[in-house]
């Protein structure tokens, strides 16, 4: 039987499409939309990805109105049951903005929106989400990707083995090259790059499946 | 009441439009020496100022990268 994957859409949320046939051609995976303005049952999900785009026109800040909205407190209920949660580019913004991950996602470090191809390089070893390639090609496109901790919560990050990808050229100013992180039970993961846009040669790569394939772990790992 | 709340960046995060506006203002022959960019919010509500920091904590700042400044506005 397929695993149900809910993909989140937001008032804003543009790379739903694509996240979601991502997810529907992923072999065993069957994907399943959810509203931001409404609830769902956390127990009719194997797991959870939210999309890119520029939920609520990125008001206020990237993220933040989205992160108190309906739908978000059974992301959290299914995040803190151990339920995979993937975010991608403004899904990693909400995702820091509701506590659910550490730091905070600014401005580009030269203000201007960046889209482009980048390596990214695996760093996390141990968690349901460490990628089997060393390095991905993956495309990012976004205004405010600069990640944000201190420089003693990305010690702890990093032994806490919560670095996920990193930037082989950092492109945004992101601190210790971040361009991933996980949260500390590591199943709540995202990154400012798109992997939906890295499904097949002629994107360009299709080191994008890697991270859609994640969701057919086990949960329990 | 109204309030104004003050959001600015903390000093230990870039502030890129901070920045981006100090150039514009040097390149234009201005002399200074900072420059910060934020964001002004205005609201206006019965409750008393606790319940505009509460306000504040919910959503309007981000305390990671961000400080605030409550205060009353004369009407």
């Amino acid at each position: 039987m397929s695993r149900k994957i809910g993909v989140v859409r937001f008032l804003g949320t543009n790379c739903d499409a694509d996240v979601y046939r991502a997810v529907d051609s992923t072999n065993g995976l069957e994907a399943h939309w959810l509203w931001y303005e409404d609830h769902f049952n956390i127990n009719d999900y194997d797991g959870l990805v939210l999309p890119g785009g520029f939920s609520y026109g990125d008001y206020l800040r990237s993220g933040a109105l989205a992160a108190k909205t309906t739908v978000m407190d059974d992301v959290e209920a299914f995040a803190k049951q151990g339920g995979p949660v993937l975010g991608i580019c403004n899904g990693f913004q909400v995702l820091t903005e509701r506590g659910l991950l550490p730091g905070a996602l600014v401005k580009n470090k030269e203000l201007s929106f960046i889209d482009r191809w980048v390596t990214l390089k695996s760093e996390s070893k141990n968690s349901l989400w460490s990628l089997n390639e060393k390095e991905c090609r993956i495309p990012i496109a976004h205004g405010d990707g600069c990640f944000y901790v201190t420089n003693s919560e990305l010690e702890t990050l990093r032994s806490k083995d919560q670095v996920w990808l990193t930037y082989k050229d950092n492109p945004n100013g992101s601190v210790g090259d971040i361009a991933g992180v996980l949260n500390e039970d590591k199943n709540v993961a995202a990154l400012m790059p798109h992997p939906e846009r890295a499904m097949s040669t002629w994107m360009g790569s299709q080191h994008g499946k890697e991270f859609f394939e994640k969701l057919l772990v086990n949960k329990d790992i | 009441m109204k309030y104004g709340i003050r959001v600015m960046p903390k000093k230990d995060v870039l502030d890129s439009q901070g920045r981006a506006v100090k150039q514009v203002l040097e390149r234009g022959g201005f002399s200074l020496s900072e420059c910060k960019v934020g964001r002004y919010v205005e609201i206006e509500s019965e409750k008393n100022k606790d319940e505009l920091l509460k306000m504040a904590d919910y959503v309007l700042f981000n305390p990671l990268i961000e400080d605030i400044e409550v205060f009353e506005v004369e009407a």
